[in-house]
């Protein structure tokens, strides 16, 4: 506050550039689901060439980037639950949550599907039909974006699974890829957000089995990082990208972006 | 399966035609961890030499301490450097955190134990060697730290190495201070753990093939070196 203060009298008399000139980059704290999918490749290089902001994106789960951010390790958030998202800005660490743009979860498996939910639509139905098969089932258990949303649903279903933890269910602790990757070796059922599916090389025996519910739903929003809390935040800088991001032109670069002919994020800022 | 054949032959093409990209990440694996063994020579080998020379209480304790802190776990000098350099810890106004530099006190943290350590060891040796010597000539125990780092510098040389095989290798606390940002702080390991993320189980294995290359070579390259001191010593002997 103080040190924004001073800054603006001196750029006022002259004396320092403005704020802006001297935010040559932005930490984003985001997730691993933008980054392996690619989409931030596609999409950053516009703002970049547009403003001359350097944009460093920190791939981690959402709960550690909310937790970084809350640490003021970034300037800008860029994660997928809403909740967390709203209570992060409720505490006041954040200055204000924008939707961006949302895809889905899908439950992939096995293609022998042992608990038999191939074509389910009703995401609480399979959960409860792989609990009660004991199936295999590999959990992120890192309190990221997906692992919360996986929650959730199990909690929808009534049932806790991590009672059977180290038996049927089994969580990784890691992110979605190495989720995947421990899926992929021992025929485990898996939440996993569709981008990140999709871009993912090492699918094995895995297939999607279920799609489509509602609840499956995955919003992303963004959040500037709460400059009164963190005098270092790079505000000025970070809300330009925001502007961008949630603009015509950062909505059209994420309509833009496919994979093997498919799109993975859908722009639905307001 | 994927085909891992052809995927490792993507990643040598990728080295020996001289991809950018993939340079500019070997590159700053290689800046980072041998300015990080510099800086823990620097500290680890005067450390190393004056603990094997002195005598004091404890001593003990302390060499038994410096060799366990050679099994630091890289997760948690980076989670301990992290709450250092985060803007909300003490060293957050350096606004180092997610920078090179910010690996490379990390890796100064991992690497100097085991140049302390083995340092220790070189020098306790040859002290005992000299001891007579030293004494005649009335040199002091502490005192004589610079001669005794001087004639044992080459057998120095594999605590060095030993330093710099931790630094190359580690991901566990480079992916916390530096974050693994594309062009700025992303090296070797971080790539290969996001190609394993990726399910780029191939191009991963590859990219290892060329860290581990890059250590054989960095070693071949000071072996010689070594050697030709060696044979230059016996010359002037």
């Amino acid at each position: 506050m103080i040190r924004n203060l001073i800054r603006s009298s001196l750029v006022a008399l002259g004396l320092a550039v403005p704020a802006a000139a001297e935010e040559a980059y932005i930490v984003v704290q985001s997730t691993t689901s933008t980054q392996n999918s690619g989409l931030l490749d596609h999409i950053l290089p516009g703002f970049e060439a547009e403003t001359g902001v350097d944009v460093r994106v920190v791939a981690v789960g959402t709960g550690q980037a909310i937790r970084n951010a809350i640490n003021g390790d970034g300037d800008v958030l860029l994660v997928h639950s809403k909740p967390a998202e709203e209570q992060f800005v409720a505490d006041g660490w954040g200055v204000e949550r924008f939707d961006v743009m949302y895809n889905d979860f899908v439950l992939v498996g096995p293609k022998a599907d042992p608990a038999g939910v191939k074509g389910e639509v009703d995401i609480i139905v399979a959960l409860s039909a792989i609990a009660n098969s004991e199936a295999p089932f590999a959990s992120r258990g890192d309190d990221s974006g997906t692992h919360k949303a996986e929650m959730r649903h199990w909690k929808a279903a009534g049932i806790d699974p991590t009672s059977a933890s180290g038996r049927w269910y089994r969580e990784t602790g890691s992110g979605m890829g190495a989720t995947l990757n421990v899926a992929s070796g021992m025929g485990a059922y898996v939440l996993t957000d569709r981008a990140t599916w999709l871009s993912f090389g090492n699918r094995g025996d895995l297939e999607i089995l279920v799609e489509g519910d509602p609840r499956l739903f995955n919003q992303y929003g963004v959040i500037l990082v709460n400059p009164e809390k963190h005098p270092g935040v790079r505000a000025t800088a970070g809300q330009r990208f925001i502007d961008w991001l949630i603009g015509p032109d950062g909505q059209a670069a994420i309509d833009s972006y496919q994979l093997d002919g498919q799109q993975l994020f859908f722009p639905n800022a307001r | 399966m994927q085909n891992f054949a052809s995927e490792f032959n993507i990643a040598l093409s990728l080295i020996f035609r001289g991809d950018a990209e993939l340079w500019a990440i070997v590159l700053l694996s290689l800046r980072v961890s041998i300015f990080a063994v510099l800086i823990s020579a620097l500290i680890g080998m005067p450390v190393g030499a004056a603990l094997a020379v002195a005598r004091f209480p404890g001593r003990r304790v302390v060499i038994i301490l410096m060799n366990a802190l050679m099994g630091l776990p890289p997760v948690v000098v980076g989670l301990l450097v992290y709450l250092m350099l985060s803007r909300s810890g003490p060293l957050g106004v350096l606004e180092l955190l997610y920078t090179p530099t910010a690996m490379i006190i990390a890796q100064v943290v991992l690497v100097t134990p085991i140049i302390a350590a083995l340092t220790r060891q070189v020098v306790e040796t040859l002290a005992e060697e000299y001891s007579e010597q030293l004494r005649s000539l009335g040199v002091s125990r502490l005192a004589s730290v610079p001669v005794l780092l001087w004639d044992a510098r080459l057998a120095l040389v594999t605590a060095l190495l030993a330093g710099f095989g931790r630094a190359i290798a580690e991901v566990g606390a480079v992916i916390i201070v530096g974050g693994n940002i594309n062009h700025v702080t992303r090296v070797m390991t971080t790539t290969i753990a996001l190609e394993t993320s990726k399910g780029n189980l191939a191009l991963a294995l590859a990219l290892g093939a060329i860290l581990v290359g890059i250590a054989v070579a960095v070693n071949a390259l000071v072996s010689a070196l070594t050697l030709r001191a060696e044979r230059e010593g016996l010359r002037h002997a």
